[in-house]
């Protein structure tokens, strides 16, 4: 566990990488790719420490799985160096073929072979082993993912669930020392899928290899992740632990990326910007700049109204989601035109509409940028 | 991977030499052979071709659109069994059938034999037949044995037209018939075009039924050019000015397919709407089915069978098995290598995508437009040129004369069947290529196994059905296939065709019925495969 806890120290940008584990399982340095004449990976740098978990977490088309197919020699990058293990598998002399990397990569379709049964899969990494280690080997994985029982089963035969599982197995049987995940759990319903993801991390951790995940889905990458590289347009936007990702995003993007946000524009006047619920303090930003204010609906707490409220809004509708309630609320600004914003409540929280509560922000989970214009 | 683009060019290269060696003869300098021939028999080529191709077109264009329909659309006594067995005349050569036919219905034959009892008549001055060969018999031939191919691409496309446009436009008040004029043939036309340039394509190709019936086209003069008087070069040509007809083919099909643009706007299938025929419709549908499938499969199978039964006792001997060991050997290692190349070019173009790639592998595949007999001319000649060539080169530096090495060789027979039949094993093989994933073949990279391991582990296994459906395709080809042969064999090496191609040329028709029946026989096999194909092919349907 020592490297994971030295992975969970979490870094705002991966610069050199070597200030990681010492022997990391991936590292990426100035990785960029072209299809054409677009570049798809843009200047990427980033490290993956033994036992680590990194996502790869953005939109779709923002070159993560481009990323991960450079990093499995799947496309050879046309600038930056690519190391596995220590050693490095492709830059401008080098391209060291999928075959020979000693990596593990679980597909999307997790591509099994339909020809062969589970317990050939698992083994058709295993060619060069003595048959005796092989066997041993192949049972002790289809064990660790709880499919021993099918070994002699074919893939058609098998739930998605259980597929996904075998194709996990398949890609660790060989003790890679990488692992690649692309999208592992988007074939699987949503029932499924957390129980899956939660038997997946716990596999990968139990056997220690650095794990480097393409997801688009930041809740995901949350459950599964020590550590999540945010992408947009080929470009790394943020690399950090979720917390950091979540509680410090670098940008309107990132904080949006993980859920939705309440969008105010504004301009910076002596080191602050105003909003309908008190002053936010601006102070790195220059005045007279536009800037956009997103705050987590999970901020704006309500209350009932009282006399002496300092801020408070009206209430258009609210809704149970489940586990919170979602309260719609109007809010006349201090130029004087509505402002339509959400506020996401604990539990069982349904105001009737028309009612004016208390707003109380929660200044931790409110953010300012400039505005995306004039950057 | 970037290793693959050499072999594939290399190989494409080959391949494509005899159809490239053919059009440059397009623009060598016309000489006085050619000039000869174009003021004496080029005027009545191009005429029979025209009026070969008018004739087949039209109708394997009515009976094969005409029978689609039908078994498609409509309900009625056996339907499902005409599905299939409207197909059963593409395992007939035409020219076997022309000659069957000829036995059948000359002067000599049962039928006028039997006329000429019944009605009393003394010779040939009492009474009219028409006569079989003839250019008017040539294209009954071919539409019988062709018309298949019109019939299966339509076919096709009528099932894969979503159900949703063809009751719209019941809704919106037209008949069944209205439909069929107004929505289904129009959605099907490109369909339907690819299978018409198909037929004509096979009527171009075609040698042994022009050459028994007399019928002067390009490849008997090819023939006659190149082994009667002995000028490679005019052969040459001749297959060049064929080859712009064959162009002309493959134009108009394209164009039929871009105008307009036709394409399903739903992807929605359910059961297709049949219209439930009874009575007398019924009946007319039913003879409408078994007439082309019985004049074109059932009763020349059955004649050929009576006769080879009644020959058997001459003709099985140690002569026919040795026929049919040449046959097969030389069926088998033409499929063998061209499943063989087929996957080489296959899998190299997809490991490495490149445009050069790609142009290299449909260059490859050009040849099975290009009749047997072009093929022939343009494999020949390099390879001629190529032993002359070796042979006064061994001579000057040792003193030995190697003579003609390949010309008339079996390897330069094989090439040519490679050329002619590529495309078929590629298009099966690229087919079925695209049924893996890339994740799979990712899969079998990352788990540490190299490209030739990965196709020899992964493809090849799960390809393995379409390899040997590939496989089939292209020996049956090469069983029937006659010009190429005809003109390419070594000396005294006969195979089913040639000798059935000998027997009738010296009318002794009989003695070819074993042979051809062989061929026929054979020839079902594929056919068996593709009404599988067609029982699966049936979306919205329940089998």
């Amino acid at each position: 566990m020592r490297e994971i806890s030295g992975a969970m120290r979490g870094e705002w940008k991966d610069e050199t990488g070597d200030a990681m584990a010492p022997t990391p399982g991936l590292v990426l340095e100035g990785v960029s790719h072209l299809f054409g004449a677009f570049k798809v990976v843009d200047d990427v740098h980033l490290t993956v420490a033994s036992g680590e978990v990194m996502c790869l977490l953005g939109p779709s088309g923002c070159g993560k799985t481009t990323t991960l197919r450079i990093a499995a020699g799947l496309e050879h990058p046309t600038a930056g160096r690519v190391s596995v293990g220590g050693a490095v598998v492709a830059d401008r002399s080098t391209n060291i073929p999928p075959e020979r990397r000693r990596l593990g990569f679980l597909f999307q379709d997790y591509a099994l072979f339909p020809h062969l049964t589970v317990a050939d899969n698992v083994a058709f990494g295993l060619a060069g082993w003595p048959a005796a280690e092989r066997g041993a080997r192949v049972a002790e994985v289809l064990e660790q993912v709880g499919m021993k029982p099918y070994a002699h089963s074919y893939p058609h035969m098998l739930s998605g669930g259980q597929q996904q599982r075998v194709a996990l197995a398949r890609a660790l049987a060989p003790k890679p020392r990488l692992m690649l995940l692309d999208e592992p759990f988007s074939g699987l319903d949503t029932r499924l899928r957390d129980q899956v993801r939660d038997q997946t991390l716990h596999v990968l951790k139990g056997s220690g290899v650095a794990t480097l995940m393409v997801t688009h889905d930041p809740e995901e990458a949350m459950f599964m992740a020590d550590r999540i590289a945010v992408m947009r347009n080929g470009r790394i936007v943020q690399v950090g632990r979720p917390v950091d990702l979540y509680c410090h995003p670098v940008d309107a993007f990132v904080t949006s990326f993980f859920g939705y946000v309440n969008r105010l524009e504004g301009m910076v006047s002596e080191g602050g910007v105003e909003t309908p619920f008190g002053r936010l303090d601006a102070r790195n930003l220059p005045d007279g700049s536009a800037v956009e204010i997103l705050i987590r609906p999970e901020a704006l707490h309500l209350r009932p109204s009282d006399e002496d409220a300092r801020f408070a809004a009206q209430v258009v509708t609210s809704r149970m989601l489940g586990r919170t309630s979602l309260v719609h609320l109007c809010v006349g600004d201090v130029a004087s035109h509505h402002v339509h914003l959400h506020s996401r409540m604990p539990g069982r929280f349904l105001p009737s509409e028309g009612e004016i509560m208390e707003v109380v922000l929660d200044r931790s989970q409110v953010f300012v940028f400039p505005s995306e214009g004039t950057n | 991977m970037a290793g693959w683009t050499i072999p594939i060019v290399v190989v494409a290269a080959f391949v494509a030499t005899p159809v490239l060696v053919v059009a440059a003869h397009m623009f060598m300098p016309a000489g006085e052979v050619w000039a000869h021939l174009a003021a004496t028999v080029l005027p009545r080529y191009v005429a029979n071709s025209l009026w070969l191709m008018l004739g087949v077109g039209a109708g394997t264009l009515v009976i094969g659109v005409g029978t689609a329909w039908l078994v498609t659309m409509c309900r009625f006594p056996g339907d499902r069994l005409f599905e299939w067995a409207l197909l059963l005349p593409l395992a007939v050569p035409a020219y076997v059938i022309a000659y069957t036919y000829t036995g059948l219905l000359d002067y000599s034959g049962p039928v006028q034999s039997f006329l000429r009892e019944f009605f009393g008549w003394a010779s040939a001055r009492d009474y009219w037949f028409p006569e079989t060969r003839s250019l008017g018999g040539a294209v009954t031939m071919f539409t019988l044995t062709l018309y298949p191919y019109v019939y299966m691409l339509s076919r096709a496309a009528f099932l894969e037209q979503s159900v949703c446009v063809l009751e719209a436009s019941r809704t919106l008040g037209c008949g069944p018939w209205k439909s069929f004029r107004s929505v289904a043939m129009p959605l099907a036309r490109p369909a339907i075009a690819a299978g018409l340039a198909l037929a004509l394509m096979e009527t171009l190709n075609d040698f042994g039924t022009v050459h028994f019936f007399a019928v002067d086209t390009f490849t008997t003069g090819i023939y006659r050019t190149w082994l009667g008087l002995n000028e490679p070069g005019v052969a040459a040509q001749l297959g060049a000015v064929l080859m712009l007809f064959i162009l002309a083919l493959v134009t108009l099909e394209r164009w039929s397919r871009g105008r307009g643009r036709v394409h399903h706007t739903t992807s929605r299938y359910r059961r297709l709407p049949r219209f439930r025929l009874s009575g007398m419709r019924a009946t007319l549908a039913v003879l409408a089915c078994l007439a082309p499938l019985t004049c074109g499969f059932l009763l020349p199978a059955a004649v050929l069978g009576k006769w080879a039964f009644e020959s058997a006792q001459t003709s099985a001997d140690t002569r026919f098995w040795q026929l049919m060991a040449n046959s097969f050997t030389l069926a088998t290692t033409a499929a063998v290598v061209a499943v063989a190349v087929a996957l080489m070019l296959a899998y190299g173009q997809r490991l490495n995508a490149t445009r050069a790639n790609a142009a290299a592998v449909r260059i490859a595949s050009l040849g099975y437009a290009v009749p047997g007999s072009v093929i022939a001319v343009g494999t020949l000649v390099p390879l001629a040129w190529l032993d002359n060539t070796v042979d006064s080169v061994m001579r000057d530096v040792f003193g030995v004369a190697t003579g003609l090495l390949l010309t008339g060789s079996l390897v330069a027979l094989v090439y040519a069947y490679l050329v002619r039949f590529l495309a078929i094993s590629l298009n099966t093989v690229e087919a079925s290529l695209s049924k893996i994933t890339a994740g799979m073949e990712g899969a079998a990279r990352t788990l540490g196994h190299g490209t030739f391991s990965t196709l020899r582990r992964v493809h090849i296994p799960i390809m393995r059905g379409s390899i040997l459906t590939a496989a089939l395709l292209v020996f049956v080809d090469v069983m029937k296939e006659l010009p190429a042969t005809l003109i390419m064999r070594p000396f005294n090496f006969d195979t089913l065709a040639i000798r059935a191609f000998e027997m009738a040329s010296d009318e002794r028709l009989a003695d070819a019925a074993l042979p051809a029946l062989t061929i026929v026989l054979v020839g079902v096999l594929p056919v068996v495969l593709l009404s599988k194909a067609i029982a699966r092919s049936r979306p919205g349907e329940e089998p």
